[in-house]
C-alpha cells in the first residue's frame, strides 16, 4: 500500500438483518483516502453515507472485508481497542456539536486531552491554542447554553482538533446552520486541511459544502464514484 | 491515570447533569433516606433495650431464683434459704455484715402517659443491703422511704413514662395504699422501671409470709461464682439456680432481640420497594445521558469510565440518601423513651439508642441500595452503541 494512503477499504460489506430481511448496505466496496485529502461524501438518504463515515470512525464494523488505517487494520479490533485508537487518531464533528451542556468551552475542549497523559498546565495551553484557532479564545468561560449555534461547532471543531488527530470525520456539519455561519465554519475545515494538513471526510447534503472539499464522492445503493474537481 | 482522569470527568459531568433528572434523583435519595431511617429506628430501640437490660447485671453479683424459674415473678426463696445463702463463700461484707440482698418482686397497675393504656409495673421489695449492691443508685428527689412503712421510692423511668407516680402522689393497688416519697436513678439501667419498697412491708400486705423471690449477694470477686455454685448444689436445701446477674440479664435482654430482626426484614422489603425505584432512576439517567456517553465513548472515553460514572452516581444518591435517613433518625429516635414488656411480664423503660455501629450497618444498607441499582445501569451505559452519538437530534 503507497504511503500516501490513509484509509483502505478492501471488499468491504455491511448487512443488517431486520426482522426476517437481510438488508445490504454495501457489497463489495473498496475505496482509497489520502493522506492530507479534504473529501465530501454526498448521497440520498438511506444511501450508506453515515454508515460509511460509521466504519471510518470505529464506530461501526464491517460485515466482512478489510478496513486498514494507516497501514494498520482497525476492523478486527476490539471495542477497548478501538477507543484508544479513536482517541488517538480520530476529531468527530457532529451535526449537532454533540458538546456537553454542563461544561463550558473550555472543559468541553479539554475532554480528549484528558485521555493522555498531558498535565493540567499543558492541557490549557493546548485548549487556548485550539479556541484560538476558531476565534473563540473569548469564550472559554462560557456554556454551550450561552453560545450561538456557529459558536458551538467552532468549540466543536476545537475539541475536535485539540488532540492532534491525523483525521477529522464530520457528520453533516454545517446542516444545523444558517449559510453564512456554514461557510465560516466550511472556511475552518478548509484552513485545518490546507495549513494544518488535516484530512477531512464529511458527510453532507449541501452541495455548496461539498465545494469546499478537495474530492465529492456521490455514494448511491452502497456503490460511489470519485470526482476529481 | 488516563482512566482516573476520564472517570472523574464523567463522574463530574453526571452529577452535574443532575438538576435535569432533579425528582427522579430526588425521589431515589428519598427512598434510600426511608429505608435507612426505618433499618436505624428498629435498631436503635433494640439496642436501647439491650444496653438498659445488660448495664444493670454486674459480674461480681451473684443471682439466685428457685430451680426452673425463668424471672423473678416465678420464684420463691425461703427466710431458711436466705440465712443458709449468707454464709455461702466468697459474699463481700460491709459494716453491716454480708451484703445479700432477699428481694421481693410483685406488680402493681400502671397507666402509660404516652397511650393511656395499662401497663404492668414491678414492685420490688428491697432491704438496704439491697440497695447498697446497686452502686450506682442515687436518690435524685425527695427522701428513702421509711421501713415499716407504706412509701416507696420510683424509678426515673417510670416517672417519666407512666401517670400518677408524682413525688405525694398515692397509690392504690388493690386494697393497698402507698405513697411516693422519693425518686431514684441507677444510671439509665432496668432498675429504674421499678418501684421499691421496704421488703418486709410488701411481705405483710401481699401475704408472702417470710418468703422472698430472689437473692442478690455482693461477691469478694466475679470468680467466686464458681465456689458458690458449688455450694449451692452441694447442700440439699437450697433447691436454688445461681447465675451471675449480668449472664441473667443478659438472658432476659434476648426479649427484645427480635426487634433488630424485625427491622432488618422491614427495611430489607422496603429496600427491594427503593432499589425497583432506584433501578427506575438510574436507567432514566443512562437514557437521559445517551448521547452524551456515546459523543464521549466517540472521542475515546473508554467503556469502563461510562460503566463507573453511573455507578457512581448512583452510589452518591443512596448515600446522599443514607446520611438523611441517618440523620433522621437522630434527630427523631435516639434517646427517644419508650416502655414495652420486659421478662417478667412487666415494663421496661429504654431510651433509643444509636451508635457509631448501627450507623455503619445503615451506610452499609445505603451502599447495597446504591450498588444494586447502578450496576445493571452502568452496564447498559457501559454496552451503549457508540452510533447513538450520530443519531442525536435526529
Amino acid at each position: 500500500m503507497s504511503e500516501d494512503v490513509l484509509f483502505d477499504l478492501v471488499n468491504v460489506s455491511k448487512k443488517f438483518v431486520k426482522g426476517k430481511e437481510q438488508i445490504s448496505i454495501f457489497d463489495g466496496l473498496n475505496m482509497q483516502i489520502n493522506k492530507g485529502d479534504f473529501v465530501a461524501i454526498m448521497g440520498p438518504s438511506g444511501s450508506g453515507k453515515t454508515t460509511l463515515l460509521n466504519m471510518l470512525g470505529g464506530v461501526d464494523q464491517p460485515s466482512s472485508g478489510e478496513v486498514s488505517f494507516d497501514n494498520q487494520r482497525i476492523d478486527n479490533l476490539s471495542e477497548g481497542k478501538l477507543a484508544k485508537w479513536r482517541a488517538n487518531n480520530i476529531g468527530f464533528i457532529f451535526q449537532f456539536y454533540n458538546l456537553m451542556p454542563m461544561l463550558n468551552a473550555f472543559r468541553n475542549v479539554e475532554l480528549p486531552l484528558l485521555l493522555t497523559n498531558m498535565s493540567s498546565k499543558e492541557r490549557a495551553q493546548r485548549v487556548q491554542n485550539a479556541l484560538k484557532l476558531v476565534g473563540l479564545d473569548d469564550r472559554a468561560k462560557h456554556m454551550p447554553s450561552e453560545m450561538s449555534g456557529g459558536q458551538q461547532q467552532r468549540v466543536a471543531i476545537a475539541r475536535a482538533v485539540v488532540s492532534d488527530p491525523k483525521l477529522l470525520l464530520c457528520d453533516e456539519p454545517t446542516g444545523d446552520l444558517d449559510r453564512k455561519t456554514a461557510d465560516e465554519i466550511l472556511e475552518t475545515l478548509q484552513l485545518l486541511n490546507k495549513e494544518f494538513g488535516k484530512t477531512i471526510v464529511m458527510v453532507t447534503h449541501d452541495p455548496s459544502a461539498a465545494k469546499y472539499a478537495k474530492h465529492t464522492l456521490h455514494l448511491d445503493k452502497g456503490e460511489f464514484v470519485l470526482e476529481a474537481k | 491515570m488516563s482512566l482516573v482522569s476520564q472517570s472523574s470527568a464523567v463522574i463530574m459531568m453526571n452529577v452535574r447533569s443532575l438538576p435535569r433528572r432533579f425528582w427522579m434523583s430526588a425521589a431515589m435519595v428519598f427512598a434510600s433516606a426511608v429505608v435507612v431511617a426505618i433499618l436505624l429506628a428498629f435498631l436503635a430501640m433494640a439496642k436501647g433495650f439491650e444496653t438498659t437490660m445488660q448495664s444493670a447485671g454486674s459480674d461480681d453479683v451473684a443471682f439466685f431464683l428457685r430451680v426452673s424459674s425463668a424471672a423473678e415473678l416465678n420464684s420463691t426463696v425461703s427466710n431458711e434459704q436466705v440465712n443458709i445463702l449468707t454464709n455461702a463463700p466468697g459474699i463481700a461484707s460491709n459494716e453491716n455484715g454480708p451484703i445479700i440482698s432477699p428481694e421481693l418482686y410483685v406488680i402493681v397497675d400502671g397507666v402509660k402517659k404516652s397511650s393511656q393504656t395499662k401497663a404492668n409495673i414491678p414492685l420490688r421489695g428491697i432491704n438496704q443491703q439491697g440497695i447498697a449492691l446497686r452502686e450506682n443508685f442515687k436518690l435524685t428527689q425527695g427522701r428513702m422511704y421509711s421501713t415499716g412503712t407504706n412509701e416507696l421510692i420510683v424509678g426515673q423511668g417510670i416517672l417519666d413514662e407512666f401517670a400518677g407516680f408524682e413525688l405525694g402522689d398515692e397509690i392504690r393497688s388493690g386494697k393497698n395504699v402507698w405513697t411516693v416519697v422519693g425518686v431514684f436513678t441507677t444510671g439509665g439501667n432496668v432498675f429504674e422501671s421499678e418501684l421499691w419498697a421496704d421488703a418486709k412491708v410488701i411481705q405483710s400486705l401481699y401475704n408472702r409470709g417470710s418468703s422472698y423471690q430472689s437473692v442478690r449477694a455482693k461477691l469478694t470477686s466475679p470468680d467466686q461464682i464458681e465456689p458458690i455454685k458449688a455450694f449451692v448444689e452441694n447442700d440439699p436445701r437450697l433447691n436454688q439456680d445461681v447465675q451471675s446477674e449480668k449472664s441473667y440479664f443478659s438472658e432476659q435482654s434476648k426479649g427484645l432481640s427480635y426487634m433488630a430482626l424485625f427491622g432488618r426484614v422491614i427495611s430489607t422489603i422496603m429496600a427491594l420497594g427503593a432499589l425497583a425505584g432506584a433501578l427506575n432512576t438510574m436507567y432514566t439517567s443512562v437514557s437521559d445521558r445517551a448521547g452524551e456517553i456515546a459523543t464521549l465513548r466517540a472521542i475515546g472515553f473508554s467503556h469502563i469510565s461510562a460503566f463507573i460514572g453511573t455507578l457512581t452516581e448512583a452510589l452518591v444518591l443512596s448515600v446522599i440518601g443514607g446520611i438523611l435517613g441517618s440523620i433522621a433518625a437522630f434527630i427523631f429516635f435516639d434517646g427517644l423513651s419508650a416502655a414495652t414488656l420486659g421478662g417478667s411480664f412487666t415494663q421496661v423503660v429504654f431510651q433509643f439508642q444509636l451508635t457509631s455501629d448501627l450507623f455503619l450497618q445503615g451506610a452499609t444498607m445505603a451502599l447495597v441500595i446504591g450498588f444494586i441499582s447502578g450496576l445493571f445501569p452502568a452496564w447498559r451505559a457501559a454496552r451503549l452503541p457508540v452510533v447513538i452519538a450520530f443519531q442525536n437530534g435526529r
